[in-house]
């Protein structure tokens, strides 16, 4: 039955089935008037349950012809599209070749590891990375760190800092290019300006600042990466109910999703690795 | 935050007081559920539930500060931008300045290796004043397997600071700052961090260390009073020789086959993964031969301490050996080790050697040797 997949309140969906409407296309051909006297609702609830209910009915057609729907792409227009993103360079050559050029943005890329193998280092790298110029082939964005174990430290993220502007004045000494404008005047101190570090300590807090940060990107609209460093952290230990651990942090990725599609920009989870074990096959 | 009252939030007051009648009292409970069950429950629509989350997440999400104010307020607050030299000069250049603030520092190796000397070294360090190269405060130390010998201590403090140390005075004013806790069970322990958090708080005690980690301790007790706390651990055997080879792992260019050196005993850090990854920086401590030669393998073993783990040093190794006055490195150059290596704890040489020395000395004597 459609009606189940509407979303609207359990008592408005309650009031649809009574009065006797099961499918979407019954409810196509009503006005608001109408639908308020069947139901005994106001006007503007009437009107609100009809648009719900064209909006899901406009979704589903999508295997009709080509005339252009809204939401709809393209897959030429997408090709062109990602190919001219650009990419978050992880500083280094076989990394960025295997991720087909760097981060993507628009896409959430997970990292995973064992304890001390360096997973905060490139998270850390990527929040400085994402700052490099346009003119040297980065993309000139803000970082957001979301840091739940505690792990960033401030004086490495320094140091880090004053490689990429070292490696920029190489690379512009290299190409002795006329690059004098755009010059190396920038100071790690700018770099670190640039990185907005959150504190997390438990579960809700992370789930809250997910929620939250749709309204802080749109406040700063040149955050151009968001690194979790470890989405997992908090989700190990007291958790009992296990269904709803896994409600919740899909609930999480999906949020995360939709962030870096609404904001073109790169989500980087970093994640702990944890010991499988398997059985062993007898021989 | 986590448990910060709906009714502290300013939403509109019908959808609060339906908040309310279905019990849903704390941001945690409503943060835990989706939308769709939030609108089940609450038989609202879904942009009011919507609007509501984002307004109760706004509250709840911890405020952000730039990565550069942090380092201001570090620099600006803390001794040294937030490290503790532990005298060790390799060390201390390799960890950028000391053991880090705020983080917890773990201290693995095999029993006897010299882990609780410099535990005792670096609590009295740490009750030094700060021209000696202390941080002039209390130290809490907390010795789970009655380790601690304050004759040790004061040893220790006399061959390092004779100046301070002999005068009686001076030497129980800074043994007098440690304070030692032995609590015999676990929830005796959990119940002394209360007491411990509070005496935090009151800004007396500068360090933490917890001699030989048998519970777990979380890390947010160091984090909010941005003290150093070191903690040590055990090494259990590993049967698995394959933890750090992976499939995917390439032959390296010169085209030799790596072929695993076999050691006596295959160790690994107790407490398993999940309290790996609570660590920030892992120091190894271990016994392993310098050389390869068979015959000098029998009796020459040398002490490292290795920075296995650690946010912002490389993977460097420091030959030591244990004198009189405590803890000290042999070199203050660390050798580099690559790959996986450097988590490797070894043993080698340290029992062994004296096996093998009562081998040899059994066959030129020519006289029996039992032991258990």
């Amino acid at each position: 039955m459609e009606i189940w997949r509407l979303p609207i309140s359990a008592s408005q969906r309650g009031k649809l089935i009574s009065a006797g409407y099961t499918s979407l296309s019954s409810l196509s051909s009503l006005s608001p008037s109408e639908l308020a006297r069947e139901l005994k609702v106001s006007e503007t609830e009437a009107m609100d349950i009809l648009k719900a209910a064209s909006h899901s009915r406009g979704a589903e057609t999508s295997n009709a012809s080509c005339s252009i729907l809204e939401g709809a792409q393209s897959a030429w227009d997408m090709l062109h599209d990602e190919e001219s993103l650009m990419h978050i360079t992880t500083s280094s050559a076989d990394l960025d070749n295997i991720l087909g050029g760097g981060i993507h943005c628009k896409e959430v890329t997970e990292i995973g590891g064992v304890p001390g193998i360096g997973k905060t280092q490139l998270g850390m790298q990527i929040a400085v990375n994402v700052q490099i110029p346009h003119d040297f082939g980065g993309l000139g964005g803000k970082a957001i760190y979301i840091d739940t174990e505690g792990s960033f430290m401030v004086g490495r993220a320094f140091q880090i800092a004053e490689a990429c502007i070292e490696d920029m004045s190489e690379y512009n000494r290299f190409l002795r290019k006329d690059f004098q404008e755009c010059k190396i005047n920038m100071k790690p101190e700018d770099i670190l300006e640039n990185v907005f570090y959150f504190r997390i300590c438990s579960y809700t807090e992370q789930i809250a600042l997910i929620n939250y940060l749709d309204k802080f990107i749109s406040e700063h609209k040149d955050v151009k990466v968001v690194v979790v460093d470890s989405v997992t952290f908090h989700f190990r230990q007291d958790f009992d109910d296990m269904a709803l651990r896994t409600r919740v942090l899909s609930g999480m990725a999906l949020k995360l999703m939709n962030l870096t599609k609404k904001f073109s920009l790169a989500v980087v989870l970093l994640n702990q690795a944890t010991i499988k074990h398997t059985e062993a096959p007898f021989n | 935050m986590a448990n910060k009252l709906i009714s502290e939030v300013p939403l509109p007051k019908s959808i609060a007081n339906v908040f309310a009648a279905r019990n849903i009292s704390t941001a945690k409970e409503a943060l835990s559920l989706t939308e769709f069950e939030l609108m089940e429950l609450l038989d609202v629509g879904l942009t009011e539930v919507r609007s509501a989350l984002s307004q109760i997440s706004e509250i709840v999400a911890p405020p952000y500060q730039t990565a550069l104010s942090l380092m201001e307020q570090r620099v600006q607050n803390e001794h040294l931008r937030g490290h503790f030299p532990t005298g060790l000069k390799g060390l201390d250049a390799a960890l950028c300045g000391g053991i880090p603030f705020g983080v917890l520092t773990e201290l693995v190796g095999p029993a006897g290796i010299g882990k609780t000397q410099l535990c005792l070294k670096l609590s009295l360090l740490a009750s030094l004043p700060t021209n000696y190269g202390g941080l002039d405060g209390r130290v809490i130390y907390i010795d789970v397997e009655s380790k601690f010998s304050s004759r040790r201590l004061l040893e220790i403090g006399l061959r390092s600071f004779p100046e301070i140390f002999q005068m009686k005075a001076m030497a129980q004013e800074m043994a007098g700052r440690i304070l030692v806790l032995r609590p015999t069970s676990l929830s005796e322990f959990t119940q002394s961090l209360e007491q411990i958090k509070v005496s935090l708080l009151q800004n007396q005690v500068k360090m933490l260390v917890i001699d030989s980690m048998a519970a777990l301790v979380s890390g947010s007790l160091a984090e909010f009073s941005r003290i150093p706390v070191v903690v040590t651990n055990q090494v259990r055997s590993h049967n698995h020789d394959d933890a750090s080879r992976y499939s995917f792992q390439v032959q390296r260019r010169d085209g030799t086959l790596e072929i695993p050196i076999r050691y006596d005993s295959h160790l690994i850090a107790a407490l398993g993964i999940h309290w790996a990854h609570a660590v920030t920086t892992r120091l190894v401590l271990e016994a392993k031969s310098g050389c390869h030669n068979t015959f000098a393998v029998l009796l020459i073993s040398q002490r490292f301490i290795k920075v296995a783990k650690s946010p912002i040093s490389p993977p460097l190794a420091f030959p030591f050996h244990i004198t009189s006055s405590g803890i000290s490195l042999l070199s203050d150059d660390g050798m580099e080790l690559m790959g996986p290596e450097i988590n490797a704890i070894h043993c080698q040489g340290l029992f062994r050697s004296l096996m093998n020395l009562l081998i040899i000395l059994s066959i030129l004597l020519r006289i029996p040797m039992a032991w258990s």
